[in-house]
Protein backbone atom coordinates (compact mmCIF):
# COMPACT_ATOMS: atom_id res chain seq x y z
CA UNK A 1 0.00 0.00 0.00
CA UNK A 2 1.67 3.51 -1.33
CA UNK A 3 0.85 6.10 1.64
CA UNK A 4 2.12 9.89 2.12
CA UNK A 5 2.38 12.11 4.91
CA UNK A 6 -1.01 13.93 4.23
CA UNK A 7 -3.11 11.18 3.99
CA UNK A 8 -1.46 9.54 7.53
CA UNK A 9 -2.88 12.80 8.77
CA UNK A 10 -5.77 12.79 7.54
CA UNK A 11 -7.13 9.09 7.86
CA UNK A 12 -4.04 7.19 10.68
CA UNK A 13 -6.39 4.93 11.72
CA UNK A 14 -6.29 2.85 8.62
CA UNK A 15 -3.53 1.78 9.53
CA UNK A 16 -2.95 -1.43 11.10
CA UNK A 17 -0.09 -2.63 13.23
CA UNK A 18 1.78 -5.30 10.42
CA UNK A 19 1.07 -3.64 7.70
CA UNK A 20 4.04 -2.99 5.12
CA UNK A 21 3.37 0.60 3.31
CA UNK A 22 5.40 2.14 0.86
CA UNK A 23 5.68 5.88 2.41
CA UNK A 24 6.54 9.24 0.71
CA UNK A 25 7.01 12.30 1.92
CA UNK A 26 9.03 15.04 4.58
CA UNK A 27 10.78 13.73 7.26
CA UNK A 28 12.92 15.28 9.81
CA UNK A 29 16.17 13.22 11.26
CA UNK A 30 16.65 13.31 14.76
CA UNK A 31 18.58 11.28 17.17
CA UNK A 32 19.27 11.48 21.02
CA UNK A 33 20.62 14.92 21.49
CA UNK A 34 18.33 16.61 18.80
CA UNK A 35 15.60 15.65 20.61
CA UNK A 36 17.29 16.81 24.18
CA UNK A 37 17.55 20.04 22.27
CA UNK A 38 13.85 20.33 20.64
CA UNK A 39 12.44 19.46 24.35
CA UNK A 40 14.66 22.05 25.84
CA UNK A 41 13.44 25.03 23.59
CA UNK A 42 10.07 23.26 24.15
CA UNK A 43 10.02 24.32 27.70
CA UNK A 44 11.93 27.48 26.62
CA UNK A 45 9.63 28.54 24.23
CA UNK A 46 11.84 28.79 21.72
CA UNK A 47 11.96 28.86 18.24
CA UNK A 48 11.56 25.04 17.07
CA UNK A 49 14.31 24.06 13.98
CA UNK A 50 11.10 22.57 12.05
CA UNK A 51 7.13 22.66 12.65
CA UNK A 52 6.47 19.92 14.81
CA UNK A 53 2.82 19.75 14.72
CA UNK A 54 1.61 17.31 11.71
CA UNK A 55 5.29 16.49 10.81
CA UNK A 56 7.39 13.19 10.50
CA UNK A 57 10.36 12.28 12.39
CA UNK A 58 13.16 9.76 11.44
CA UNK A 59 15.64 8.19 13.99
CA UNK A 60 18.65 8.73 11.45
CA UNK A 61 22.10 9.85 11.22
CA UNK A 62 23.39 9.28 7.84
CA UNK A 63 26.97 9.11 6.50
CA UNK A 64 28.11 11.76 4.54
CA UNK A 65 26.89 11.70 1.04
CA UNK A 66 29.73 11.45 -1.43
CA UNK A 67 30.06 14.25 -4.19
CA UNK A 68 27.10 14.13 -6.54
CA UNK A 69 24.93 11.77 -4.59
CA UNK A 70 22.20 12.88 -2.25
CA UNK A 71 22.96 10.93 0.89
CA UNK A 72 24.80 8.38 2.27
CA UNK A 73 23.56 5.10 3.74
CA UNK A 74 20.69 6.63 6.03
CA UNK A 75 18.60 3.36 8.01
CA UNK A 76 17.05 4.06 11.38
CA UNK A 77 18.53 3.75 14.18
CA UNK A 78 17.08 2.49 17.79
CA UNK A 79 14.05 4.19 18.72
CA UNK A 80 13.57 3.35 22.23
CA UNK A 81 16.69 5.36 23.26
CA UNK A 82 14.56 8.60 22.41
CA UNK A 83 11.28 6.88 24.39
CA UNK A 84 11.81 9.85 27.14
CA UNK A 85 11.29 12.61 24.77
CA UNK A 86 8.58 10.95 22.61
CA UNK A 87 5.46 11.61 24.01
CA UNK A 88 6.19 15.27 24.36
CA UNK A 89 6.29 15.77 21.02
CA UNK A 90 3.89 13.77 19.52
CA UNK A 91 1.14 16.27 22.14
CA UNK A 92 3.40 19.02 20.10
CA UNK A 93 1.54 17.54 17.04
CA UNK A 94 4.20 14.88 15.43
CA UNK A 95 2.00 12.40 13.85
CA UNK A 96 4.73 9.83 12.15
CA UNK A 97 7.71 8.65 14.10
CA UNK A 98 9.99 6.28 12.16
CA UNK A 99 12.53 3.88 13.69
CA UNK A 100 13.65 0.45 14.54
CA UNK A 101 12.79 -1.93 17.70
CA UNK A 102 10.21 -1.65 20.15
CA UNK A 103 8.92 1.01 22.51
CA UNK A 104 7.82 2.01 26.37
CA UNK A 105 4.29 1.25 27.03
CA UNK A 106 4.42 5.19 27.45
CA UNK A 107 4.95 5.57 23.61
CA UNK A 108 2.69 3.30 22.85
CA UNK A 109 -0.66 5.67 24.79
CA UNK A 110 0.95 8.42 23.47
CA UNK A 111 0.89 7.05 20.20
CA UNK A 112 -2.73 5.86 20.64
CA UNK A 113 -4.26 8.96 21.97
CA UNK A 114 -2.90 11.44 19.91
CA UNK A 115 -3.22 9.22 16.78
CA UNK A 116 -0.21 8.97 15.48
CA UNK A 117 1.60 6.07 13.73
CA UNK A 118 5.19 4.61 14.35
CA UNK A 119 6.41 3.02 11.66
CA UNK A 120 9.74 0.44 11.57
CA UNK A 121 12.37 0.43 9.03
CA UNK A 122 15.22 -2.51 8.46
CA UNK A 123 18.02 -1.47 10.37
CA UNK A 124 21.26 -2.49 8.59
CA UNK A 125 19.80 -1.47 4.98
CA UNK A 126 21.41 1.45 4.71
CA UNK A 127 22.33 1.80 1.30
CA UNK A 128 18.67 0.49 0.27
CA UNK A 129 17.14 3.18 2.36
CA UNK A 130 19.17 5.73 0.82
CA UNK A 131 18.00 5.38 -2.71
CA UNK A 132 14.40 6.22 -1.67
CA UNK A 133 15.35 9.55 -0.72
CA UNK A 134 15.45 12.65 -3.00
CA UNK A 135 16.74 15.25 -1.41
CA UNK A 136 18.29 15.91 1.69
CA UNK A 137 18.66 19.58 3.46
CA UNK A 138 21.20 20.16 6.87
CA UNK A 139 18.42 22.57 8.23
CA UNK A 140 19.61 22.61 12.15
CA UNK A 141 22.28 21.28 15.12
CA UNK A 142 25.10 21.45 12.48
CA UNK A 143 27.34 21.21 15.54
CA UNK A 144 25.85 17.92 16.19
CA UNK A 145 27.83 16.06 12.92
CA UNK A 146 25.79 12.89 12.32
CA UNK A 147 23.31 13.90 14.63
CA UNK A 148 22.44 17.13 13.06
CA UNK A 149 19.17 17.55 11.91
CA UNK A 150 18.15 17.12 7.72
CA UNK A 151 15.21 17.54 6.07
CA UNK A 152 14.36 14.57 3.53
CA UNK A 153 11.93 14.27 1.07
CA UNK A 154 11.21 10.24 0.42
CA UNK A 155 9.71 8.46 -2.14
CA UNK A 156 8.21 4.82 -1.59
CA UNK A 157 10.03 4.18 1.29
CA UNK A 158 9.38 0.74 2.74
CA UNK A 159 8.35 0.95 6.47
CA UNK A 160 6.09 -1.46 8.30
CA UNK A 161 3.43 -0.55 11.33
CA UNK A 162 4.84 -1.65 13.89
CA UNK A 163 2.16 0.64 16.42
CA UNK A 164 -1.03 1.93 15.46
CA UNK A 165 -3.07 4.72 16.05
CA UNK A 166 -5.64 1.99 17.91
CA UNK A 167 -2.93 1.23 19.78
CA UNK A 168 -1.82 -1.93 18.74
CA UNK A 169 2.04 -3.48 18.68
CA UNK A 170 3.62 -5.93 16.52
CA UNK A 171 6.08 -6.42 19.47
CA UNK A 172 5.46 -9.09 21.81
CA UNK A 173 7.84 -7.78 24.21
CA UNK B 1 64.10 -8.07 11.44
CA UNK B 2 61.38 -7.65 8.60
CA UNK B 3 61.01 -3.54 8.50
CA UNK B 4 57.06 -2.16 7.43
CA UNK B 5 56.79 1.31 6.31
CA UNK B 6 53.77 3.11 8.50
CA UNK B 7 52.42 4.19 5.13
CA UNK B 8 51.89 0.90 3.96
CA UNK B 9 49.94 0.31 7.29
CA UNK B 10 47.89 3.26 7.15
CA UNK B 11 47.16 2.60 3.51
CA UNK B 12 45.91 -1.12 3.93
CA UNK B 13 43.85 0.21 7.42
CA UNK B 14 41.65 3.07 4.93
CA UNK B 15 41.43 0.42 2.37
CA UNK B 16 40.27 -2.45 5.15
CA UNK B 17 37.28 0.47 6.41
CA UNK B 18 36.25 0.73 3.16
CA UNK B 19 36.13 -2.67 2.04
CA UNK B 20 34.51 -3.63 5.36
CA UNK B 21 31.98 -1.38 5.21
CA UNK B 22 30.98 -1.68 1.76
CA UNK B 23 31.16 -5.60 1.57
CA UNK B 24 29.13 -8.38 3.43
CA UNK B 25 31.62 -11.32 4.65
CA UNK B 26 30.30 -14.47 2.17
CA UNK B 27 29.83 -16.69 5.36
CA UNK B 28 27.18 -13.82 6.47
CA UNK B 29 25.50 -13.17 3.30
CA UNK B 30 25.09 -17.00 2.52
CA UNK B 31 23.31 -17.58 5.99
CA UNK B 32 20.76 -14.84 5.19
CA UNK B 33 20.16 -16.25 1.89
CA UNK B 34 19.62 -19.48 3.43
CA UNK B 35 17.07 -18.55 5.80
CA UNK B 36 14.67 -16.37 3.72
CA UNK B 37 13.75 -20.07 2.60
CA UNK B 38 12.37 -20.94 6.04
CA UNK B 39 10.53 -17.33 7.00
CA UNK B 40 7.50 -16.27 5.47
CA UNK B 41 5.81 -12.97 5.60
CA UNK B 42 7.62 -10.11 6.86
CA UNK B 43 10.07 -11.71 8.35
CA UNK B 44 11.12 -13.06 4.83
CA UNK B 45 10.85 -9.53 3.04
CA UNK B 46 13.21 -8.15 5.93
CA UNK B 47 15.75 -11.05 5.20
CA UNK B 48 15.32 -9.88 1.43
CA UNK B 49 15.77 -6.40 2.06
CA UNK B 50 19.02 -7.29 3.18
CA UNK B 51 20.01 -9.19 0.74
CA UNK B 52 19.50 -6.85 -1.51
CA UNK B 53 20.96 -4.23 0.66
CA UNK B 54 24.34 -6.12 -0.01
CA UNK B 55 24.75 -6.50 -4.18
CA UNK B 56 23.32 -1.99 -3.32
CA UNK B 57 26.25 -1.22 -1.21
CA UNK B 58 28.81 -3.53 -2.98
CA UNK B 59 27.80 -2.54 -6.75
CA UNK B 60 28.00 1.49 -5.52
CA UNK B 61 30.52 0.94 -3.03
CA UNK B 62 28.48 2.77 -0.23
CA UNK B 63 28.18 1.52 3.46
CA UNK B 64 26.10 -1.68 4.18
CA UNK B 65 24.93 0.76 7.49
CA UNK B 66 24.68 4.48 8.37
CA UNK B 67 26.47 2.97 11.65
CA UNK B 68 30.13 2.23 10.66
CA UNK B 69 30.66 1.62 14.08
CA UNK B 70 33.58 2.01 16.21
CA UNK B 71 36.47 0.88 14.58
CA UNK B 72 37.45 -2.24 15.95
CA UNK B 73 41.26 -3.98 15.59
CA UNK B 74 42.40 -7.04 16.36
CA UNK B 75 46.47 -7.53 15.35
CA UNK B 76 48.58 -10.58 15.63
CA UNK B 77 51.97 -9.11 15.06
CA UNK B 78 54.86 -10.99 14.62
CA UNK B 79 57.85 -10.83 16.85
CA UNK B 80 60.32 -10.60 13.64
CA UNK B 81 58.51 -7.73 12.61
CA UNK B 82 58.84 -4.05 13.26
CA UNK B 83 57.25 -0.86 11.96
CA UNK B 84 59.81 1.18 10.91
CA UNK B 85 58.82 4.55 11.19
CA UNK B 86 56.30 5.19 13.75
CA UNK B 87 54.25 2.43 15.12
CA UNK B 88 51.35 -0.06 15.48
CA UNK B 89 48.88 1.73 17.13
CA UNK B 90 49.21 5.14 15.62
CA UNK B 91 49.44 3.37 12.11
CA UNK B 92 46.15 2.15 12.22
CA UNK B 93 44.31 5.52 14.06
CA UNK B 94 46.02 7.60 11.31
CA UNK B 95 44.77 4.89 8.85
CA UNK B 96 41.03 4.61 10.50
CA UNK B 97 41.27 9.03 9.75
CA UNK B 98 41.86 8.44 6.06
CA UNK B 99 40.04 5.41 5.55
CA UNK B 100 36.22 7.15 6.99
CA UNK B 101 37.32 10.13 5.80
CA UNK B 102 38.40 9.44 2.18
CA UNK B 103 35.42 7.37 1.63
CA UNK B 104 32.29 9.23 3.25
CA UNK B 105 32.21 6.94 6.66
CA UNK B 106 29.88 8.05 9.35
CA UNK B 107 32.44 9.68 12.09
CA UNK B 108 30.43 8.21 15.04
CA UNK B 109 32.51 8.64 18.01
CA UNK B 110 32.47 11.18 20.96
CA UNK B 111 35.25 12.27 22.41
CA UNK B 112 33.87 12.53 26.25
CA UNK B 113 31.35 10.38 27.49
CA UNK B 114 28.99 13.09 28.96
CA UNK B 115 29.72 16.21 27.37
CA UNK B 116 29.03 14.07 23.84
CA UNK B 117 30.97 16.46 21.29
CA UNK B 118 30.91 14.74 18.10
CA UNK B 119 34.88 13.40 17.40
CA UNK B 120 34.55 14.75 13.68
CA UNK B 121 37.92 15.39 13.44
CA UNK B 122 39.35 12.55 14.32
CA UNK B 123 38.56 8.53 14.69
CA UNK B 124 40.06 6.81 17.63
CA UNK B 125 40.02 3.01 17.05
CA UNK B 126 40.20 0.35 19.82
CA UNK B 127 43.51 -2.09 18.66
CA UNK B 128 43.78 -5.20 20.72
CA UNK B 129 47.61 -6.19 19.72
CA UNK B 130 49.05 -10.15 19.91
CA UNK B 131 52.62 -10.64 19.86
CA UNK B 132 52.69 -14.08 17.72
CA UNK B 133 55.58 -15.68 16.22
CA UNK B 134 56.71 -14.91 12.77
CA UNK B 135 57.28 -11.32 10.76
CA UNK B 136 53.86 -10.63 9.39
CA UNK B 137 51.28 -8.68 10.55
CA UNK B 138 47.61 -9.44 10.52
CA UNK B 139 45.09 -7.35 11.07
CA UNK B 140 41.20 -8.20 11.91
CA UNK B 141 38.80 -4.97 11.15
CA UNK B 142 35.41 -5.35 13.20
CA UNK B 143 33.58 -1.95 12.71
CA UNK B 144 30.90 -2.36 15.65
CA UNK B 145 27.10 -0.44 15.69
CA UNK B 146 26.17 0.84 18.57
CA UNK B 147 23.13 -0.83 18.90
CA UNK B 148 23.72 -4.08 18.70
CA UNK B 149 26.39 -2.99 21.18
CA UNK B 150 23.83 -2.03 23.55
CA UNK B 151 22.02 -5.14 23.66
CA UNK B 152 25.36 -6.66 25.27
CA UNK B 153 25.77 -7.62 28.53
CA UNK B 154 28.50 -9.03 31.15
CA UNK B 155 27.39 -10.81 34.92
CA UNK B 156 29.99 -12.41 37.75
CA UNK B 157 27.80 -15.35 38.35
CA UNK B 158 28.63 -18.01 40.96
CA UNK B 159 30.51 -21.41 39.94
CA UNK B 160 27.73 -23.62 41.43
CA UNK B 161 24.51 -22.37 39.12
CA UNK B 162 26.93 -24.28 35.88
CA UNK B 163 26.33 -24.26 32.33
CA UNK B 164 22.11 -24.19 32.96
CA UNK B 165 23.27 -20.22 35.03
CA UNK B 166 24.94 -19.44 31.55
CA UNK B 167 22.72 -20.43 29.45
CA UNK B 168 19.44 -18.67 31.24
CA UNK B 169 21.84 -15.84 31.38
CA UNK B 170 22.59 -15.76 27.28
CA UNK B 171 18.90 -16.22 26.87
CA UNK B 172 17.87 -13.14 29.17
CA UNK B 173 20.24 -11.37 27.54
CA UNK B 174 19.01 -11.75 24.35
CA UNK B 175 15.16 -11.73 24.90
CA UNK B 176 15.78 -8.55 26.75
CA UNK B 177 17.41 -6.68 24.24
CA UNK B 178 17.79 -8.50 21.33
CA UNK B 179 14.68 -6.70 19.51
CA UNK B 180 16.55 -3.96 19.26
CA UNK B 181 19.54 -4.92 18.31
CA UNK B 182 18.93 -5.72 14.39
CA UNK B 183 18.48 -9.49 14.44
CA UNK B 184 19.25 -12.05 13.27
CA UNK B 185 21.99 -11.46 15.35
CA UNK B 186 25.76 -13.17 15.89
CA UNK B 187 26.14 -13.62 19.64
CA UNK B 188 29.19 -14.27 20.92
CA UNK B 189 29.66 -15.52 24.65
CA UNK B 190 32.65 -15.78 26.84
CA UNK B 191 32.78 -17.74 29.42
CA UNK B 192 35.42 -17.72 32.65
CA UNK B 193 38.14 -15.33 32.86
CA UNK B 194 37.80 -12.09 34.59
CA UNK B 195 35.82 -8.91 34.44
CA UNK B 196 38.36 -7.38 32.01
CA UNK B 197 39.44 -9.98 29.74
CA UNK B 198 36.01 -12.40 29.12
CA UNK B 199 34.18 -9.16 27.38
CA UNK B 200 37.10 -9.14 24.66
CA UNK B 201 37.03 -12.72 24.76
CA UNK B 202 33.14 -12.22 23.82
CA UNK B 203 33.79 -9.96 21.09
CA UNK B 204 36.67 -11.92 19.65
CA UNK B 205 34.60 -14.37 19.30
CA UNK B 206 31.94 -12.73 16.93
CA UNK B 207 35.03 -12.78 14.53
CA UNK B 208 34.73 -16.52 14.06
CA UNK B 209 33.05 -17.46 10.51
CA UNK B 210 29.84 -18.53 10.13
CA UNK B 211 29.54 -22.81 10.42
CA UNK B 212 32.45 -23.32 12.38
CA UNK B 213 32.30 -24.90 15.46
CA UNK B 214 33.96 -25.30 18.29
CA UNK B 215 37.11 -27.07 18.66
CA UNK B 216 35.69 -28.82 21.91
CA UNK B 217 32.78 -31.65 21.64
CA UNK B 218 30.93 -30.19 24.77
CA UNK B 219 30.78 -26.64 23.36
CA UNK B 220 30.19 -27.00 20.02
CA UNK B 221 26.98 -28.90 21.18
CA UNK B 222 26.28 -26.09 23.94
CA UNK B 223 26.49 -23.53 20.68
CA UNK B 224 23.87 -25.60 18.94
CA UNK B 225 21.42 -25.95 21.89
CA UNK B 226 21.76 -22.10 22.55
CA UNK B 227 21.49 -21.31 19.27
CA UNK B 228 18.18 -23.47 18.95
CA UNK B 229 16.97 -22.11 22.31
CA UNK B 230 17.40 -18.50 21.01
CA UNK B 231 15.33 -19.53 17.58
CA UNK B 232 12.69 -20.30 19.71
CA UNK B 233 11.81 -16.70 21.39
CA UNK B 234 10.09 -16.23 18.43
CA UNK B 235 12.09 -12.13 17.82
CA UNK B 236 12.53 -12.91 14.40
CA UNK B 237 14.18 -10.82 12.10
CA UNK B 238 14.08 -6.75 13.20
CA UNK B 239 12.68 -8.32 16.32
CA UNK B 240 8.91 -8.43 14.74
CA UNK B 241 8.35 -12.23 15.02
CA UNK B 242 10.22 -15.39 13.33
CA UNK B 243 12.51 -18.11 13.48
CA UNK B 244 15.81 -16.29 12.37
CA UNK B 245 16.73 -14.52 15.85
CA UNK B 246 20.23 -15.64 15.69
CA UNK B 247 22.33 -16.75 12.57
CA UNK B 248 25.12 -18.31 14.99
CA UNK B 249 26.24 -18.01 18.89
CA UNK B 250 29.95 -18.70 18.74
CA UNK B 251 31.36 -19.40 22.47
CA UNK B 252 35.25 -19.15 23.62
CA UNK B 253 36.20 -20.45 27.18
CA UNK B 254 39.03 -19.22 29.77
CA UNK B 255 40.21 -20.52 32.74
CA UNK B 256 39.04 -18.74 35.90
CA UNK B 257 38.94 -18.37 39.72
CA UNK B 258 37.38 -20.85 42.00
CA UNK B 259 35.53 -18.36 43.24
CA UNK B 260 33.97 -16.93 40.00
CA UNK B 261 32.12 -17.63 36.46
CA UNK B 262 32.07 -14.47 35.06
CA UNK B 263 29.78 -14.37 31.84
CA UNK B 264 30.01 -11.93 29.26
CA UNK B 265 27.97 -11.88 25.79
CA UNK B 266 28.42 -9.53 22.99
CA UNK B 267 25.90 -8.87 20.74
CA UNK B 268 26.70 -8.73 17.37
CA UNK B 269 23.81 -7.36 14.84
CA UNK B 270 23.25 -9.53 11.02
CA UNK B 271 25.50 -6.55 9.44
CA UNK B 272 28.05 -8.45 11.11
CA UNK B 273 31.01 -6.64 8.86
CA UNK B 274 34.77 -8.16 9.44
CA UNK B 275 38.16 -8.66 7.19
CA UNK B 276 41.27 -9.62 7.62
CA UNK B 277 44.44 -8.77 5.96
CA UNK B 278 47.76 -10.12 6.04
CA UNK B 279 50.58 -7.70 5.33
Amino acid sequence: MKINLKKIILYSKILKAGQRVLFSGTIYTARDVAHERIVSILADSGKLPFDLNGSAIYYCGPTPAKPGEIIGACGPTTSSRMDIFTPKLLKEGVKVLIGKGNRSNDVVDSVKNNGAIYFVATGGVGALISKTVQKADLIAFKDLGPEAIYKLEVKDMSLIVAIDSHGNNIFKK
Amino acid sequence: MRKIKSKIIIEVVANLCAKANFEFPEDVLGSIQKNIAFETGLAKSILEEINENADIAKTEQIPLCQDTGVPNFFVKFGKDVSVEDGDIYDSINKGVSLGYGDNYLRKSIVYDPIERKSAEDGMPANVYVDIVSGDEIEITFLPKGGGSENASALKMLIPSVGWNGVKEFVLKSVDDKGRNACPPLVVGVGIGGDFASIGLVAKKAILRKIGSNHQIAFYKEKELELLNEINKLDIGPMGIGGKTTALAVFIEVRPTHIASLPVAVNIQCHSCRRKTIII
